[in-house]
């Protein structure tokens, strides 16, 4: 006598597909589906007759043809006859530059803001919480069009390099200051090794290269002496030797000279140039981020415990050891990750170079490339690529940095 | 006996001392500098540096903001009153503040509809900023868009009101069936008012005459400030609700609309906004019917949104991930199905979690607005770089220009990250 039997055998109802939990989200997501698909065909069936109707079409051929226009700040040659992909790739090569220039120095502001703000200095604590303040606040935007317009308003014109007694001279009459931008020495040798200069600076690459792996091991061998004898040996002139000897015989092999910038015709001549527009979107890119980064590194040290500053304190270390040796280490874990975003920040924002002429990718391929040939889709979905590439790269890369300094726990 | 002891002890107090003052260096201002300021020789060190550098900043300023000029027509009047001395031309924004404000185009007799929807605005966000108020004040921030946009455009009355019987309507077949079943209700809700919308784009030519209220203003006559204000609250307000969807969208467990979700969100904050506006400038209206014309604010505010709501999103996300297992169990313990256990339970949880991020991202939002300037529209940014800086008058004011932007700008996003810290500790429930 069986009194439990199997409960009765429905049959599919078309209610199962909203009221079953086994069917629903199959249901939301055909629907999902459907709608996606109408979209895009809705959007594309509409790109397709603008496209007709204007007599246009999707083609990247215009890369090939001369850009015929002149871009000043550049890394790679570059003429007005050269082509639209060569124009894009010197506004890659810019904004590259750019960005890491500004991620570099943002980074030391930022860290040097943000400890300072934890300082027992009450007027240095509270400048810094104004630093911080004004900086956030305000679009980056209006900054880098402030720093624009101290370069050129506030800095003598070439012309005022000029004659007997002139109103502005140059810096150790190798620096020049100038509205247009700051001239530096170029460095070069006279007799390289290679015949090409590129080859040349790789060489004292390499040179710095095996400088670093010699004071690696001077610091291994000097932990092991500690180690075995109870004794640190004193380390600093070797490593002082190791980095200064193999670059002061490289130097003195090929013959190491400098370029100085000179005052010809109306302008200087000679030497690097550091444009206007280049120093106006490093400096406010800097700053503005600088305060951002502050913030999270105060958030970071603020973030570990009172414990470990009271324990290592109790080790007998000193103020500053504390901070390098206990603190450090572990707020960077806190630190890293939005400083990541931070980088992020820096690179999507060096975009505004449009706004003070610097020619990075924005302005090269989607400003003018884009205005001369019309070519509106084909620019900006590549301009999109770009930074797409780039974020992922940034953020690819960064949490590999991240994952191996993780805390490893069991 | 006790004769003896007195005399045995050569000295008792009778008394206590009264406690001495501590000495100077140990009291009030001098023991706060000491402590403060001159800690140790590199404390006072950087002290004296910071003094060296606010006296910099102020001697250079201050004469600067001190003598200025309120009260000329043009740079070379200005330049005559001041005589060669150091001094701000502030009059160009006493001269051209109407521009500055709303733009070199919106016609001037109406500058009263744009500060009446600023006044407006006020008691409209009130109830949703500080919970005290009481809750039937939302009912005028409901109301509030469909006014504010009849104030600033102006055009026929009717716009307005249709827009706002679909969301009526909308409100009402969800009130009706939502309670039973949430998914029929939502999108019950959304065909009702695409039905009123529809019916009423076909009556609305046959009724609406010329007879208009307030004068029609086009959008691309909107500028200055108020141009930067708009564009920040609409996409803000607008990106919430989408930011929130996004979110859950992607912490859905259909792999469909997870992907969808993701996509769309890491593509969107993979890329500057300033790439995002030159789609909408140029590459947006490829994608609308061949013969609509939808205009440019439009197109960045749907732009914006979209960028914003990405970020939201993130920020959402995050507040979805910090709550506890526990939660999410014991909602579905209770019975509740997913709308339930997410209007009741999750969300409010988690949204009070990201209030912080969210602000972050609103301010942002409202600085990026400046970004349109580049694509040619004439905000705050965009009026003192264009007609003002280009115009014979006034070439060459930077700093008085550039300092008032920078100023407003500073004034509002200070005033909207305090109110965030104000809510934070509003919020903070737990005891710490």
């Amino acid at each position: 006598m069986s009194t439990l039997s199997d409960p009765p055998k429905l049959g599919f109802r078309p209610s199962m597909l909203i009221n079953d939990t086994r069917y629903r989200s199959l249901t939301f997501q055909v629907i999902a589906a459907i709608v996606l698909a109408l979209a895009i065909w809705y959007l594309g069936n509409n790109l397709l007759q603008n496209l007709k109707a204007a007599g246009l079409n999707i083609s990247y051929g215009f890369f090939s043809t001369p850009a015929g226009y002149d871009i000043n700040q550049r890394l790679v040659e570059y003429t007005s006859q050269s082509s639209h992909a060569r124009a894009a790739l010197v506004g890659v090569l810019n904004t590259l530059l750019v960005a890491f220039l500004a991620c570099i120095t943002a980074t030391v502001l930022g860290v040097i803001a943000g400890v300072l703000r934890l300082s027992n200095n009450w007027l240095v604590s509270k400048l810094m919480m104004v630093y911080v303040e004004i900086f956030r606040n305000i679009p980056v935007l209006i900054w880098i069009i402030i720093i624009f317009t101290i370069m050129t308003a506030s800095l003598p014109a070439p012309n005022d390099f000029r004659g007997e007694d002139p109103q502005a001279s140059m810096l150790f009459s190798s620096f020049a200051f100038t509205n247009r931008g700051i001239y530096t020495p170029l460095p070069f040798f006279t007799s390289g090794i290679f015949a090409s200069a590129a080859l040349n600076w790789l060489l004292v690459i390499a040179g710095l290269g095996l400088s670093w792996l010699v004071t690696r091991r001077i610091g291994h061998w000097a932990t092991a002496r500690q180690e075995a004898t109870g004794l640190r040996p004193k380390t600093g002139l070797w490593v002082l030797a190791a980095w200064l000897l193999p670059l002061v015989l490289l130097m003195l092999v090929m013959g190491l000279s400098w370029e100085l910038p000179e005052l010809k015709g109306f302008n200087f001549q000679g030497g690097i140039k550091i444009g206007g527009p280049l120093i106006a979107l490093w400096f406010a890119l800097s700053i503005y981020t600088g305060a951002f980064i502050a913030e999270n590194v105060r958030a970071g040290i603020q973030a570990i415990s009172k414990g470990q500053t009271e324990a290592a304190a109790a080790l007998g270390l000193r103020q500053g050891r504390i901070m390098n040796l206990v603190i450090l280490p572990q707020a960077l874990r806190v630190i890293i990750p939005p400083l990541i975003s931070q980088y992020l920040n820096i690179t999507k924002n060096s975009s505004l170079a449009i706004a003070v002429g610097y020619a990075d990718i924005t302005a090269t391929l989607g400003g003018i490339t884009l205005n001369q040939t019309g070519r509106a889709i084909e620019c900006v979905l590549l301009l999109m690529l770009f930074y797409l590439t780039a974020s992922l790269l940034i953020s690819a890369g960064m949490n590999i940095y991240n994952a191996s300094i993780k805390l490893k726990e069991r | 006996m006790s004769d003896q002891t007195t005399n045995s002890i050569a000295f008792v107090a009778k008394s206590t001392i009264p406690a001495s003052p501590p000495p100077a260096r140990e009291t009030g201002v001098i023991r706060w500098l000491r402590v403060n300021l001159f800690a140790t020789p590199g404390i006072s060190i950087l002290t004296l540096v910071a003094l060296w550098a606010i006296y910099t900043v102020l001697s250079g300023v201050l004469p600067w903001i001190l003598n200025g000029v309120w009260t000329t027509d043009s740079l070379s009047e200005c330049r005559e009153v001041l005589q060669g001395k150091v001094g701000a031309c502030f009059s160009v924004l006493t001269e051209r503040w109407n521009q500055l404000l709303y733009g070199f185009k919106y016609p001037s007799d109406q500058y009263w509809r744009p500060n009446l929807a600023l006044l407006l605005f006020f008691p409209a966000a009130a109830p949703v900023l500080f919970f005290d108020l009481p809750r039937k004040l939302l009912i005028f921030t409901a109301l509030y868009p469909f006014v504010a946009f009849w104030l600033i455009w102006g055009g026929p009355v009717s716009a307005p009101l249709l827009a706002l019987a679909g969301f009526v309507a909308g409100g009402a077949v969800f009130q009706r069936f939502g309670k039973a079943n949430f998914a029929l209700g939502f999108f019950g809700g959304i065909a009702a008012a695409v039905v009123i919308w529809w019916l009423g784009a076909l009556l609305l030519p046959a009724s609406g005459g010329d007879n208009t209220l307030l004068r029609q203003v086009p959008s691309r006559d909107l500028g200055g400030f108020m141009l930067n204000m708009m564009l920040g609250i609409t996409c803000v307000s607008l990106s919430l609700p989408l930011g929130i969807a996004l979110a859950l969208g992607r912490k859905s467990d259909m792999p469909l609309i997870k992907g969808i979700c993701i996509v769309f969100i890491e593509f969107v904050r993979g890329v500057p906004l300033i790439t995002l506006l030159f789609v909408a400038s140029v590459m947006l209206s490829y994608f609308f019917p061949p013969e609509s014309t939808v205009d440019l604010f439009l197109r960045v505010v749907i732009m914006m949104t979209m960028f914003s709501a990405a970020y939201i999103a993130e920020v959402i996300r995050g507040g979805l991930a910090a709550l506890p297992k526990g939660q999410y169990e014991a909602a579905d313990s209770l019975g509740l199905d997913y709308p339930q256990a997410m209007r009741l339970i999750i969300l409010p949880q988690a949204l009070k979690i990201s209030i912080p991020g969210i602000v972050n991202v609103a301010v942002g939002l409202f600085k990026d607005t400046t970004l349109v300037s580049v694509i040619s529209m004439f905000d705050l940014v965009g009026m003192i770089r264009g007609p003002i800086l280009a115009s014979a008058d006034w070439k060459g004011v930077y700093w008085e220009l550039l300092g008032f932007a920078a100023f407003l700008f500073f004034i509002v996003c200070y005033g909207i990250s305090q109110y965030s810290q104000w809510l934070e500790r509003r919020l903070a429930t737990d005891h710490r």
